[in-house]
Formats: C-alpha cells, structure tokens, sequence
C-alpha cells in the first residue's frame, strides 16, 4: 500500500476514535482558566484512554505545577499534553533492528490469546522481505486450531517460507528443528509464531522458558529479540501481562496492536513509566503494510487530539 | 487489592471516627478509593462515575460509622451496588424458544475469542440441551478462520457447514440456515469476523447478516481484559445489532474484568456467558456475585471452590476421613490420598483464578510440592498386594524387594515409604488420644513424631 493511502486510513480511523475526546477537551478548555475542576476533567479524558488512574494522576500532577491557573485555549492545552505524553514515550520509541550476523536473527513472538501475534508475524515477513532480507517463519502455535494453515497462508502471501509440525506437536522441538534448517538455509530471520497463553497459567509459561532453552542448545545467544504483543484495547491487566511474560523470558520490546479501531492504547504509557520496554511497532489494520514504527509524537497527539 | 481497598478505607474511616460524625464529604473522600479501585479494575469511567452515585446515596444513608469496620461496610455497599449492576445474583441463560433452526450469532472484535466461544456453544448445547447443531463460520477476513471453526467442530463432535472458498459471509449465513432447516438442525451458530466498532464497511456486513438472519440471540463476544475502550466496542455494536447477550472470554485470566460492567451498563443486555479456559468445555454460566468480587480485588472464591470441589471426589474423602476417625488407615487409604493431591497438583492453576495471590504462588513454588515424588509414592503402593495394602507390619525384607523391582524403585524408597506411612498413621493415633482440647492446648506440635519436621518424602 502506498504510504499516503496509509496516512489517509491511520487518519480516519483516529479521526473517528478521537472524535469525541477531542470534543471533550475542546468543550473543557476553550477560554477557560486551568484551575481544579479543569485538571480533573483533564485527568478523567487520560483515564477514559486507558492510562489507568495512577499515571494520569501523576500527568496531570505534573501539569498542575506547571500550568496551574493560566488561562488557556483547548489548542494549547492539546499541543502541552501531547508533548507531556511523547517525553515519557520518546525513550522506549526503538524500531526493532536485524542483525544479518546472527544468520538467522532469531524472533520470538509471544502474547496472550487473540492479541494478533500470527499476524503480526506475517506483516514482519513481509517488511523483512522487501528489505531484502530473507525471513523464515515457524508455525509454532501448534495448539489453537488452525493457527498453523493461518501462517501458512501469510507465508503464501509474502514468499516466505513456513516450517511447520504436526499439530499438537511439541512447540519447542519445532522451533529447535526449524532454527536447525534456516541456519543451514542461511536464512537472515527465523520469525517464531507460539500459542497465545494466559500469563497467570503457570505451565503455559513455562513451555516458553523450553523454547528458550532448546534454541539456545543451538546458538547460545537465540533468541535475539523475544516480542510481546499487546492488544491496544486491553486496559490495565496489559500491566500484569508484560511483568509475568517479563518475568519468564527476556521480552526485548512490544509490538501494540489494533491501534487502528477506537481503543488508544494508553496503558502504554503506563508500561514506558513502569518497565521502560522499546515499543517497535504499531498494528493498525490487517494488510502487511499495516504495521508501523511507534513514533512517540503522533501516538500521544492519538492519544488526546482528533 | 481488596485488602489494600479495605486498607485504604480503614485508614479514611479512621481519621472519621476520632472526629464522630459522618458528613458526605467523609464519604466523599472514601469513595475516591473506591473510583481509583475500579478504575484499576477497567470499569469504563462513566459507568464508574454513575456506581459511585448510586454508592454515595446509601452509603450517606448508613450507619457507617457505629460498625465495627467501616471500610468493609463501604466495600459490602460498593460490592451489592456491582452485583446489582452486573444484573443481580443468579445467572440468565440463552433463549432457545424459537423454532429450530435457530440462529444464534456471535460477534465482536478481533481476537475476543468469538470462533473459540462458538465451539464450546456448540458443544455446551449439544451436551446439555442435547440439541442438534451447526457451526458456520461467516469469517472470510481472517487467513483459516473457516477452517479454524471446521476443526474445532470436529473436537467437539459436531457439525460444521462445508467451506465454499469465495462466498460471501452473507451467503454463507443463508446456506448454513437452509442447510439447517433441510437437515432439521436444531440450532445454527454463525460465527462472523472480527470488527473494529470503527469498521464502517465490516459493521454495516454484520447488520445486513442480522437482518438476513433474524438471530434469536446475538451475543457479543468480549475480551475479560478491555479497558475503557469497551464502552464503544458496546455502543457500537449494540448500534448496529440487537445484541442480546454478552460472552465474556478469558475469565481464566488474572484481569479483575471490569469490562463486564462496562458492557452491561452500555448495551442493557445480559452478560450470559463467560469463558474460562482453553479447553472445549470451558464456558460456564455468568454469576454476578462472583464477578463483582473479583472486581473489587476479592477474587472469585465461590468459582475457586467449585473448582476445588470437581477436583476432589468427595465421597472418597468422606470415607476416608471416616476411617481416620475410627483408627483405621492403612496404605489402600494412603494412596487414594496421594491420588487426589496430584489431582490437585495444578494448585498453582486453580490460584491463578485469584487476582492479587501471585505471592502466595511464589510460596508455592518454592515450597516446592513434588508431585514426581508422589506418583513415585502411588506406583510403590500399587505394586503390594492388597494384604499388604491392609497390614504393611507383613512387609519384610523379601516382599521388599518385590515390590520395589514390580514399581521401578528402589529398596530404601520403600522403606522411606513405609516409615512415612508409620509416622502417619502414629500421628493419626495421637490426634485421637488428644483429642480436641489437647490439640488446643499443644498445638499442631503435639502431632509430629518426633524428627518429623526435618524429613522430607
């Protein structure tokens, strides 16, 4: 898809979402002084995009001391806020960088049911792909029915090639076999599809653990980036999900997904205050063009503008 | 998190009390807690906002201040203003009172867990309600979502409508309800693609399916762990369709699923449903008691014991805790025990229902309950004949050797066996000479043979 096409469809769909919020703010804000009622009315549009109660309180804390009193128009208090936002955000704003030298640079791609993993798994092949780097994809949710033909079909679509098992095979065992064949292929990227799983299931977590340690029977610095993949309009478990995942494997950065329907994904900012974790990309639609860098200045300005 | 509201809540009530009266801005103060406490639980911020109103009016009302523990009294008012919320105790079932085929339809976002949901309907109705059901799914966006459906119909032993690539979710909704009627189908589930509530195009299909359709129930399937966002996921779709119901998916989660509340408020439908697991079977009735606990950070004890109930047969324990009674327990005893603790092995499972007991978990997983071990144990009683079983003082040196070569062990494990078995049933004999007030008065000390704390299985 062509990038103005992109821009059009990122810009309705926010223009939709944010509609009402905006309106929100305007309505709070046009010549009014910033005084109490104003910074809770402020507070309130924060939590409404899933900041969660503590971070907007310190947000807007934050604002209080320095904006307290003023007389300002809706459009400032938009611009402020969003700045505000994008300086927490700016330090996690990492795009996920391939090291050819790995030979494969070794992803996994893990989250909760229903969050979009195989997806995004296919919108990466695809990116690899037209870089020029030649991505393997390995079919490893070998438990939800159906997940591995899913893949294989975003392997049909981006020319990339699919290792796959049986299903109900061992996830693990799959993805040793497969990093096995993409270093013999000299492939650049070994992407690596698991199960969604509840992070609260003490033994589907430690499946993940197995993966871990049986790639790195074979290269001993496997795998080079483990994403978690959130779901935009999950609220504040998304919290407890990244600290267990956290806790289990070495989750190097989070991709958000589903950026694209009414859900603005605020917990992120919550997740950049408590874990500090790159954020590589957004999802915001189904097509293999629908994956993004995470720019920090346009996700806040998402977060509270129209 | 209940303790830390009751915490929270205490310390406000605290400072009231040393000044005696209740006036509404005492109340005021200890619903700002209870706002943040559901906030943090994902209820949607106008449904918070009308809660803690209808909160504050019988709380003002209350003798608050008299209880011994104000804050639990204002948690029991938040905790019935919930259930009430949530449509009061008791769950509401599907209805099936329209001539078959009747079409059921099921939507929702992206990854909610619609087509999951759609297979355990299936099978839950076809089990319980022995109907005859046909699962189509509509969902031509998603790569394998039809076929995803087709195999999960066949683990649940039930038909699915045959796939024609190409065909238009509306299509494919006539073909599954014709099919359903020239088969005599009972009911037909039709599964439909993941929208965003944004999605004009994909929102205006899934009307048009409706309209089509006519569905007696059209439940909208949501994810336990949506945030603020549920709101208009529910507007919309309440908008777009007569939503009739709400499926709650992955209540097996740790989120405290404010969004219930969120979703009843907005589309006025009933929350029918909830999900609770991966497994087939794991689709269980709503009950708004349990979920307004959870909500406030009390966890779903009533859903954890059930739990605990499925797993433990009951009339084995009975009948093994009439035997402790009259002294009489031996290994056969000793090994349905071991039996039902491995049952329970996947404890750790059963606590994750619990918001808020990760540290307990850890407890656990350091304490570190071998169930290897126990089986270990299991297999060696298995391999003594049944007079064995009964009287182990007959167990010498060459029925020794016996049963460990028949369990794969070794000599010594079944003499540790037998020792344990000894220190038990000595335990249990003191117990009895105690009695209930010398247990009082020694504590559980007095139980222990002495040396028992240092050895382990």
């Amino acid at each position: 898809m062509a990038l103005s096409a992109f821009f059009s469809r990122l810009k309705e769909g926010l223009q939709r979402s944010k509609q009402k919020l905006a309106d929100g703010i305007g309505a709070a804000f046009i010549r009014r002084r910033l005084d109490d009622a104003a910074l809770a009315e402020l507070e309130d549009l924060l939590i409404s995009a899933d900041l969660g109660p503590e971070a907007a309180a310190r947000i807007i804390a934050g604002f209080r001391r320095t904006r307290f009193g003023k007389e300002v128009s809706a459009e400032e208090v938009r611009a402020a806020l969003a700045e505000e936002i994008a300086v927490i955000l700016a330090p996690v704003a990492k795009p996920l960088t391939i090291d050819r030298a790995h030979a494969p640079h070794v992803i996994l791609v893990v989250g909760v049911n229903g969050t979009g993993k195989t997806t995004t798994i296919g919108k990466l092949a695809q990116q690899y792909r037209e870089a020029g780097l030649r991505p393997v994809l390995v079919a490893g949710d070998t438990f939800r029915a159906a997940a591995v033909e899913q893949l294989q079909i975003w392997g049909q679509r981006t020319g990339c090639e699919v290792i796959a098992g049986k299903d109900g095979a061992d996830a693990a065992g799959l993805a040793f076999d497969a990093l096995g064949q993409a270093r013999a292929a000299k492939a650049d990227v070994l992407l690596i599809d698991t199960a969604g799983r509840m992070h609260n299931k003490n033994a589907l977590m430690q499946e993940l653990t197995k993966i871990v340690r049986v790639l790195q029977k074979q290269d001993a610095t496997a795998p080079h980036s483990v994403l978690l993949v959130l779901d935009a309009t999950t609220g504040q478990n998304a919290l407890a999900q990244v600290r267990v995942f956290r806790e289990m494997v070495v989750v190097s950065g989070l991709i958000v997904t589903k950026l694209d329907g009414s859900a603005r994904g605020g917990v992120v900012v919550a997740l950049a205050e408590t874990f500090g974790l790159p954020v590589h990309a957004v999802g915001v639609g189904e097509q293999a063009a629908d994956l993004r860098p995470f720019v920090p200045a346009e996700f806040a300005r998402g977060l509270i503008e129209g | 998190m209940f303790e830390t509201l009751s915490t929270r809540l205490s310390g406000v009530f605290d400072r009231l009390r040393q000044r005696g009266s209740l006036s509404e801005a005492d109340v005021t103060e200890a619903l700002r807690e209870v706002r943040i406490a559901l906030l943090e639980a994902d209820v949607a911020l106008p449904v918070v906002r009308d809660l803690i109103e209808r909160v504050r009016t019988r709380a003002i009302g209350q003798d608050v201040l008299r209880s011994v523990t104000p804050g639990q009294q204002v948690v029991k008012v938040v905790h019935d203003a919930l259930v009430e919320a949530l449509g009061g105790e008791g769950a509401v079932g599907l209805n099936l009172q329209a001539p078959p085929p009747l079409p059921i339809l099921l939507v929702g976002l992206q990854g909610s867990g619609k087509t999951t949901t759609a297979a355990k309907l299936a099978l839950r109705l076809k089990e319980k309600e022995r109907r005859k059901v046909l699962l189509a799914s509509l969902d031509v966006q998603r790569p394998a979502a039809q076929l995803q459906l087709a195999q999960l119909a066949e683990r649940a032993g039930v038909t699915s409508l045959p796939i024609v690539s190409g065909q238009a979710p509306l299509a494919i909704a006539a073909r599954a309800l014709e099919t359903g009627r020239r088969e005599g189908y009972d009911i037909v589930i039709l599964d439909t693609a993941g929208r965003l509530s944004v999605d004009a195009w994909l929102m205006a299909e899934v009307a048009e399916v409706s309209a089509a359709a006519k569905p007696a129930e059209t439940l909208l399937v949501v994810d336990a762990m949506t945030g603020q966002d549920a709101v208009n996921t529910a507007r919309a779709f309440r908008e777009t369709v007569a939503v009739s119901g709400i499926v709650l998916s992955r209540m097996d989660g740790d989120a405290r699923g404010g969004a219930a509340l969120s979703m009843r408020a907005v589309t006025g439908a009933p929350i029918k449903l909830v999900g609770t697991g991966e497994k087939l079977d794991a689709l269980e009735d709503f009950h708004p008691e349990r979920v307004a606990g959870r909500i406030l950070g009390m966890g779903d004890i009533v859903g954890l014991v059930e739990r605990a109930a499925e797993t433990i047969d009951r009339a084995d324990a009975e009948r093994l805790a009439a035997r402790m009674a009259r002294g009489k327990f031996d290994l056969e005893d000793y090994a349905a025990q071991l039996r039902q603790i491995t049952r329970m092995g996947s404890l750790t499972g059963i606590l994750g229902m619990l918001p808020g007991v990760s540290k307990v978990k850890a407890q656990l997983a350091e304490a570190n309950v071998d169930t290897a071990i126990l089986k270990r144990q299991a297999a060696i009683i298995n391999s003594m004949t049944k007079a064995e079983r009964r009287h182990p003082d007959i167990i010498k040196a060459s029925r020794k050797r016996r049963i460990a070569a028949g369990s794969g062990a070794t000599v010594p494990e079944v003499n540790r066996l037998l020792k344990q078995f000894d220190d038990i049933t000595t335990m249990m004999k003191r117990a009895q000479k105690l009695g209930e007030k010398g247990l009082m008065r020694h504590g559980l000390s007095a139980l222990m043979p002495p040396g028992a704390g240092r050895r382990g299985f």
